[in-house]
């Protein structure tokens, strides 16, 4: 194996891939602890004032990349849920299964977090315009597929059925990013666009993107730790997770 | 062809239908899913006559009014094309000022005020420390919105 490069179907069966998935949470960890802990203290002390909104904007750092992230998150497990039915693996449908939690728990930041911004600034707690609800939309897509995955009981099953609504929904992501372009809405537009400058100072720009790293390292720890509880479960029946033991775990 | 090369073009179709429904929905639904009206908009009488509707835009300067003896508010909102006067009772956002974006509910009174129930305060996309805004403000570049971003 390690004569030539890397050969990726060697990682799609569980059982390789449960001793690299450890490798990889413990090196993401350690990158996601730096990383937030650098990016939360830019955020409160280096970041400067805002001329408009003051202290209230530095909310923006945990709110924006929890936003991006929601929508990242999605976007993969959508890719898993296809490269599962295409192929039929079963490490894909649980690598989507390992990073529902995590994606449905930053669209909720998303929303809190913007709750407690909009209350001071816009004056209110919550409004129905196309961004805010489209992200609502998004936290309620995350939290049916694992309602619908958790309902059925053969896992199998459950696989393609949860991976069905994961592809359905996933057209609801580019809506959530384009809606304040398309419509009026409460919500200002995108700070931060593919194809122009962003409308930022740099440090602030900095700051946030060190915070949306962090969380994209927190974000595979927590998938890669959750994944291989995952394989345990679900492939408890199998020599391999027997001859563990307990050993390794 | 084998079986997952036909699952992939299933997925591949599926999306695709999928994305031509959904371009069609939001399509036909345009003008519904905005938050709010422009003050243009209300001028050529797109806004609803008789009910509640929002109207945003930018507060003009100069126009705030406080009447004696009351807490009603009077300000005109415009999207520098068109202008609207608003009348308001009640306690407004931190971020309210003229110059700023704002938000009202209300209904459109017969003498063509607008009579706000709520006010909200939009602000735009960009942050910067207030010496970078003094500074831009000197030069006369402050007004200049990003090219990027909607008229308000």
């Amino acid at each position: 194996m390690t004569s030539r490069l890397i050969n990726w179907f060697k990682f799609s069966s569980p059982a390789s891939f449960y001793p690299l998935a450890r490798k990889i949470s413990l090196v993401s960890t350690v990158i996601a602890v730096v990383l937030i802990a650098v990016g939360l203290y830019m955020s409160f002390f280096v970041a400067p004032t805002d001329y408009k909104q003051g202290e209230g904007y530095r909310i923006i750092f945990v709110h924006v990349p929890a936003s991006w992230m929601s929508m990242f998150i999605y976007v993969v497990m959508a890719g898993w849920a296809a490269l599962g039915l295409v192929f039929n693996t079963r490490l894909s449908a649980m690598m989507a299964q390992a990073l529902a939690p995590t994606g449905a728990m930053f669209a909720f930041l998303s929303l809190w977090t913007g709750s407690f911004w909009g209350k001071p600034m816009w004056g209110t707690w919550w409004v129905w315009d196309a961004r805010i609800t489209s992200e609502l939309i998004l936290l309620f897509l995350y939290l049916g597929y694992m309602a619908l995955r958790a309902a059925i009981d053969d896992p199998r099953r459950g696989d393609r059925a949860s991976a069905i609504l994961l592809l359905v929904g996933v057209v609801n992501v580019p809506i959530i990013y384009y809606s304040v372009k398309w419509w009026n809405t409460l919500h200002q537009g995108s700070t931060i666009r593919m194809n122009q400058e962003s409308t930022m100072e740099e440090t602030m720009l900095l700051t946030m993107l060190i915070m949306t790293l962090g969380f994209w390292a927190y974000s595979i720890a927590v998938a890669m730790a959750r994944v291989r509880t995952v394989i345990l479960e679900r492939e408890r029946s199998t020599t391999w997770v027997r001859e563990l033991g307990g050993g390794e775990i | 062809m084998k079986a997952r090369h036909k699952r992939f073009g299933i997925v591949i179709v599926g999306l695709a239908a999928l994305g031509l429904a959904t371009f069609l929905v939001l399509n036909a639904l345009k003008g519904n899913l905005s938050y709010f009206f422009s003050p243009s908009e209300v001028v050529e009488g797109k806004a609803p006559a008789n009910h509640l509707f929002r109207l945003g835009g930018l507060v003009e300067a100069g126009s705030l009014s406080r009447e004696e003896g009351d807490l009603t508010v009077r300000f005109v909102v415009t999207d520098l094309a068109q202008r609207v006067t608003v009348a308001y009772s009640g306690i407004l956002p931190d971020l309210f000022a003229e110059g700023q974006g704002v938000i009202a509910q209300g209904r459109m009174g017969p003498d063509k005020v607008f009579v706000a129930e709520e006010v909200l305060a939009k602000h735009d996309e960009t942050y910067m420390p207030p010496e970078v805004a003094a500074a831009l403000k000197e030069s006369g570049k402050m007004g200049e919105r990003h090219p990027g971003s909607k008229p308000l």
